[in-house]
């Protein structure tokens, strides 16, 4: 069985984990219905090395994996806050 | 036969391929370019020839003649979905899988089972129910039957109730069948070449030509072509490809893996789906049980198989057919499925003028082939989208007019 180095858990079987799509830049609040379609909807769906996110499904804990997605390989692991540095923000009315 | 294949196997003069020939090289031009020799892309070839007499067509594929998944599917075909919209489109594919063999003179082996997609919860019955009733309402041959049928239709499946998921019913559609996937695009190959439509296999396309937001060109490892329109009908491949165009899709490309078992007797003649349980099951012609479930949890560009894939796919077979435990899987392989997050395709024009794409087949494409071919054909030769692949424009997500196809196969309910 395939196993993910979880960065809080350790290495784990691949089942444990749900799989969050490829790590993108979100769009500003206000950068209109197009560019949040985009964001939403729209796939890179790269064949190489990919950053993207992923969950470890038992303690609910998101981080990030750098993963071929040619070779299967998972070449890194780590913390989302290692490269989250900034806080999102959302002001406004809401 | 062994001896034709002694003689030709020591020969270098292999015989001429019997099904479309083999062209010299590639010309300079085209009025039409097709990329990906799959079912789709080869009936594209068929219907622009015969329907619209456009026979300048070069069909390019980088690997042999439909190995991607037109080879690998599990050759089910059925139009019973859940929106009008699907509904209609699969119905008009049924019909021209119905009179294929005839209309192109090649045995498709074309076999009407019977399809029944089981319910094990309240919510999949009540899933069930709406199906039909879309089904009935345009013309669609489908109803909800309840165990008492089920137990006439397919004597063999386990109806116990003291199982994790007992079957409370089904939704039953008399016409669903299966064929023979390769013979599919065996098919249309060669009745589009009889019109002088060319095949270029292992002739991988690298890059599109576009000059002032038209592509005019395609660039392959044999060379560059200049060509009229191109179309795209690549699967897997669909976002590699429409990035050489400059195009992002709403596609993610994740592996579907099946396996079949030694042949046995038949036995099972119906289809027989589990939404709930994300498994499938049929008997081939051989006698050997073609089995699948769910697409893989994460995308990969790689046709691997792993042994969860089995695992969960058994866990639930045995509660079906608990007499099956003996058998021996024969074979397991994988293709590479391009999902949409609406669980319909993506077809039709492009930002790119003459740039037409048919993609977004996920785990549903082949019972699409004949349809895809007809449609896509007329949407290149006239340059007019017709109204059957309108909702399945890329635009839609930008409009958040998505069609969620929640009769897609391996959907849950
Ligand atoms: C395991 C499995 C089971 C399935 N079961 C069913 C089912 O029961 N019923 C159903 O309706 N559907 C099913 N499907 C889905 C169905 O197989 C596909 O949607 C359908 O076959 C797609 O046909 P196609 O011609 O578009 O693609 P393909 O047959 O994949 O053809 C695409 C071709 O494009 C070529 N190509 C890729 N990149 C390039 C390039 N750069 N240059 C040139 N050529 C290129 C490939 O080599 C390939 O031959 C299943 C799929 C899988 C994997």
């Amino acid at each position: 069985m395939k196993t993910l180095n979880c960065p809080l858990n350790g290495p784990r079987n691949i089942t444990e984990f749900a799989y969050g799509g490829e790590v993108e830049k979100m769009p500003a609040p206000d950068a209109g219905a197009h560019d949040w379609a985009a964001y939403v909807f729209i796939e890179k769906n790269t064949r190489g090395v990919v950053r993207e996110w992923w969950m470890h499904l038992p303690t609910s804990y998101w981080f990030i994996a750098d993963r071929n997605t040619e070779s299967n390989e998972v070449i890194a692991t780590y913390p989302a806050d290692e490269i989250f540095i900034e806080k999102t923000g959302f002001t406004g009315d809401g | 036969m062994p001896f034709g294949l002694l003689k030709y196997g020591l020969n270098r003069r292999y015989p001429k391929d019997p099904l479309y020939g083999k062209p010299k090289s590639l010309k300079p031009s085209y009025d039409v370019v097709i990329i990906g020799a799959g079912g789709h892309g080869l009936a594209a070839a068929y219907y622009l020839a015969k329907d619209y007499g456009i026979t300048d067509i070069a069909v390019l594929d980088k690997g042999y003649l439909a190995g991607g998944n037109t080879a690998r599917n599990t050759a089910i075909i059925r139009s019973n979905y859940l929106t009008p919209e699907g509904v209609q489109f699969y119905d008009e594919s049924v019909r021209l899988y119905q009179g294929l063999s005839k209309d192109l003179d090649f045995n498709i082996l074309y076999s009407e089972r019977g399809h029944l997609t089981l319910a094990h919860t309240d919510a999949a019955i009540r899933t069930a129910r709406w199906r039909a009733e879309v089904n009935k309402h345009l013309g669609v041959n489908s109803e909800l039957i309840l165990p008492d049928r089920i137990a006439e239709l397919c004597p063999e499946l386990s109806l116990a109730e003291d199982v994790r998921y007992p079957i409370l019913g089904a939704l039953y559609h008399a016409p669903g069948a299966i064929a023979r996937h390769d013979a599919v695009a065996w098919t249309y190959a060669r009745a589009a070449a009889a019109l002088g439509v060319e095949i270029h296999t292992e002739t991988e396309v690298t890059g599109i030509q576009i000059e002032n937001g038209r592509a005019v060109g395609v660039e392959t490892k044999a060379g560059t072509i200049s060509c009229g329109r191109v179309l795209q009908a690549v699967a897997g491949m669909s976002s590699v490809v429409a990035k050489m165009a400059g195009l992002e899709l709403p596609i993610r490309s994740i592996p579907l893996q099946a396996c079949v078992t030694e042949p046995v007797k038949p036995f099972l003649d119906p289809i027989i789906v589990s939404g709930s349980l994300h498994v499938y099951v049929s008997q081939s012609d051989r006698g050997e049980l073609v089995m699948g479930g769910s697409v893989d949890p994460y995308p990969l560009y790689s046709t691997r198989s792993t042994l969860e894939f089995k695992e969960e796919l058994m866990m639930h077979m045995l509660e079906l057919f608990p007499f099956i435990g003996n058998l021996r899987v024969l074979r397991q392989w994988a293709g590479i499925a391009d999902m949409t997050p609406d669980f319909s395709p993506v077809m039709g024009a492009t930002p790119v003028k003459n740039y037409y794409i048919d993609s977004g087949w996920g785990t549903w494409g082949f019972k699409a082939t004949p349809v895809c071919g007809k449609r896509m054909a007329e949407s290149v030769a006239t340059g007019i989208v017709p109204d059957v692949l309108l909702p399945f424009a890329l635009e839609r997500f930008f409009r958040f007019e998505q069609v969620g196809e929640r009769g897609a196969a391996s959907v849950g309910h």
